[in-house]
């Protein structure tokens, strides 16, 4: 009965009601009609109490009503963009109208270029459509709620290790992203610094904060919006993260804390933040700072405890004081979720923290945005019970497995470099070994009219020959999904061998390319080379990331 | 072997085939610090979480909130199509980024922002107003710094003027990006930011003035056009050029539809930008709010990030980066499913409403009514006779009905008064109005035939109440100033608000 109200609106169910005895229908049409009646207006009223005997409608309703969507004068219209139209609108041509333009839109099960989840249980969607209309921040009428976030803080604290003892609850914060999470967390250090400075009656004008150049624009946010200086340690051959020893040699005594990225982008990664810890620990002893570490483990954060837990990255180090993990990436939520956690309550000062009085208890709060749904919190704890630790790390093998899967696979066809590393982050880059016919960027377009949104990354001008494809293996990204998209990229790459070569007509750009043969068969460790000079440029240029 | 049946593994069979409420699941405790070892079916894991948000408010009846907590289902369906798309990824989904495009245009020219024919406005999509009001406060406090630094004077101390009555966020932002919060003190019967004196305390550090288009306590707009004209008279004086924020949180989208003539948007021209809460009044699920700007060159350029987005320019200026872009496509569902005509309809009910409620509670004898009529549909009421019972009981015995209406207690020294306050949104109607008031009357009732509370139990507090018969019988001014005072630590104590 629900499908038929959806579907045709309040009219045909006043109809139907016309053909039954109101006695008669069953419960559920009157409550479907009630829920309607409450917001519907008062012409639907009229009509109600005039059930039995059937009444000559206003030719206009009656249009409006019984037409489908598709006749009605409403997709002959040109749809409002600049301005607030005069007129309302019925719900389903509203409805109608959105959801066809966004039929363009890429679809997000086929998007590989995102760490993003796209896909959740169906038992958790309803989870989240019933708390998208309660407002996170009341805690005081949403106790619950509250204390579910209270709760994935605490599991993810002790998944982290933090040194808690019995008793203790973690300090952390569920965020909107690891945005959100990383602007906290930086802050607590400014102003944990700027405290300590003016203690001991030095300047304070002057924060910077130490970081590999392979960091996620949501730094360079940071920095900028917050006033502190970043302090990129520069990228070296074969080596794409940022080095433990340069970046203690860069920490001074304005550095406020060194971010270590566990996953990086480009080649997903871990950096060695055991090494860092020790040597930042040696420093710290010699100079008498203070500085400590944070871990951004957006991407890696929920991949690491579960596949690598030997692998020492978090609180077991005394110097991390603080970790920020995405719940929306490897957390397994849809997006709108992450997590920062402090290693005790001394990392995080008083001062930035709003204290809620909330139901007896006191609520400490610290973020950025006040207002915003609880239904990512929800599915996030969710997830938590549902999976377990057992089912995390089978799915963290699983992505693994169908990352191998197609690698293999694109290793098969012959014609690419595989560039990325197989510990860390699963996902697959890869560059052709030969472009001096056709690029990735054309591939890229071809898989497109098969449905997969593949990202190519094109190199800036003096290094056109270069480009990379990246594929992020989510946990629904499987088995049968990896080898289609290996064998359409093989169908890509013979078809694009029968085309005439797009870049022959491009000869301006070309000549270097198809002058110089050893510049095409360059070295694996060249090609790498390259890419992250790409990556950095695309960084400062383009300004885009995943977080 | 499918006829003859097999003995399957006992564990498995009883997964399978018991009822959710027969599982070893619900007999087990709930993990609530470590991640547990095992996972659980996935019913199991629905039912564990579901049934313990049963003891969480109901949202709908929850009448402390301006947010949206009723959309309808066409819109729902919507929202749950595009729950796992990313508003970033701009590259992917062009026609998402184009929605939001099409919702800050919209909203800026209903603010009357001044925009040529084929100019674009500048806005972004937010979480909330206090991410709105973040951005706005740095743009602010950029432009400033840039202006100081080329005049060759001191930039480390910028300070922002703003009503008492302000809401928590400018606190946050204050506080987080180092600018020292200057509030004009409220006075007697006039609980709204005083722009003569506002005005006065504005200084060659103040970056902005902020006012506040629909004030927490009373639902008061405050006089943004004669601050417009002092300010611009002290900045003809001094020289300087302080413009002005308004935070349309709640006012937004309700000033444009009920009172197109009261201007106090772009139509005044040091108004450089506004913010305003598209899950407010703007009928969207919470997550969605808006920033706009007059004009490019109020936007310093330094702090937006530029993506090439489909080979046009994408600039982008935000705190938060991965999110949902459900409410993004809801609010461009609400703009063009409701147009001009639906949103001045739902206003114009919702006031209605509030009036509905006000007579009711005025018929009961019992009740100050302390909110005003005019501005964000609202209502504020104290006891005239709290000697035997208070509010706090009221608003206890109302959740036995099911109703969330917060009361707030005064503080020790006046703890005699406090307030209940009613949030009138789209979906509380007519009838629940008159439900609430009759609900309302029955626990006046039910109150009068139960021993006070406070006669007889805390005598010690209550002295002084029932001692002096002229305190409790006092003017409703009189209830007002306390009332204001209790708001105003409220904030200082709970730092808690509606944003």
């Amino acid at each position: 009965m629900a499908s038929i109200v959806d579907v045709y609106g309040p009219h045909k169910v006043e109809q139907k009601r016309k053909f039954q005895s109101p006695y008669i229908s069953g419960g559920s049409i009157s409550a479907e009609f009630s829920v309607y009646n409450a917001f519907g207006s008062l012409a639907e009223k009229k009509a109600y109490s005039m059930v039995i005997t059937s009444t000559a409608t206003h030719p206009d309703a009656h249009d409006e009503c019984i037409s489908s969507t598709f006749a009605s004068r409403y997709v002959r219209q040109s749809i409002p963009k600049f301005k607030m139209p005069e007129n309302s609108i019925p719900k389903d041509a509203a409805y109608q109208l959105i959801n066809d333009e966004l039929m363009l839109d890429g679809a997000p099960r086929l998007n590989l270029a995102s760490f993003v989840t796209t896909w959740m249980e169906p038992e958790c969607d309803k989870l989240i459509m019933a708390s998208l209309n309660k407002n996170y921040v009341d805690m005081d009428e949403y106790p619950v709620t509250t204390e579910l976030q209270n709760r994935c803080v605490n599991i993810i604290a002790n998944l982290f290790n933090a040194p808690l003892s019995e008793e203790e609850t973690a300090v952390g914060v569920g965020t909107v992203g690891s945005s959100e999470a990383i602007m906290l967390a930086g802050l607590a250090f400014k102003r944990k610094w700027q405290t300590k400075r003016k203690a001991e009656g030095k300047p304070y004008d002057k924060p910077n904060i130490v970081t590999g150049a392979n960091v996620q624009v949501c730094w360079e946010k940071f920095a900028r919006y917050f006033e502190v200086e970043l302090k990129e340690v520069k990228l070296t051959e074969g080596y794409y993260v940022m080095d433990p020893v340069k970046a203690v040699e860069m920490v001074d005594e304005n550095t406020i804390c060194v971010a270590a990225i566990l996953g990086s982008t480009m080649t997903g990664e871990f950096e060695d933040v055991k090494l860092l810890n020790e040597l930042l620990t040696e420093k710290n002893k010699k100079t008498g700072w203070d500085t400590p570490i944070h871990v951004d483990g957006a991407s890696g954060g929920f991949i690491a405890p579960f596949l690598y837990p030997d692998l020492e990255w978090d609180f077991r180090l005394p110097l991390v004081k603080s970790i920020n993990v995405s719940g929306h990436k490897y957390g397994l939520v849809y997006p709108g979720v992450g997590w920062v956690v402090w290693r005790s309550k001394d990392d995080l000062p008083d001062e930035l923290v709003f204290h809620i009085n909330y139901l007896g208890s006191d609520q400490p709060t610290f973020t950025l945005n006040f207002s915003k749904g609880s239904s990512q919190i929800i599915a996030q704890y969710y997830q938590f019970i549902r999976l377990g630790f057992e089912g995390y790390k089978n799915i963290m093998e699983n992505c693994w497995d169908n990352a191998r899967t197609l690698r293999k696979g694109i290793e098969k066809i012959g014609r690419f470099n595989i560039i990325s590393k197989d510990i860390g982050v699963p996902l697959v880059t890869f560059s052709l070994k030969d472009s001096s016919q056709h690029t990735v960027f054309e591939i890229a377009d071809q898989l497109r009219k098969f449905g997969w949104i593949v990202p190519a990354y094109t190199m800036p001008p003096d290094a056109q020959h270069i480009a990379v494809l990246r594929v992020v293996v989510r946990e629904d990204f499987n088995h049968g999904l990896a080898e289609r998209l290996a064998a359409d990229i093989d169908k890509v790459v013979k078809l694009l061998d029968t085309l005439p070569s797009l870049t022959t007509k491009a000869t301006h750009v070309t000549p270097i390319t198809s002058e110089t043969d050893e510049k095409i068969k360059k070295s694996a460790v060249e090609t790498e080379r390259d890419i992250a000079v790409y990556w950095k440029r695309l960084v400062e240029g383009k300004r885009h990331g995943a977080c």
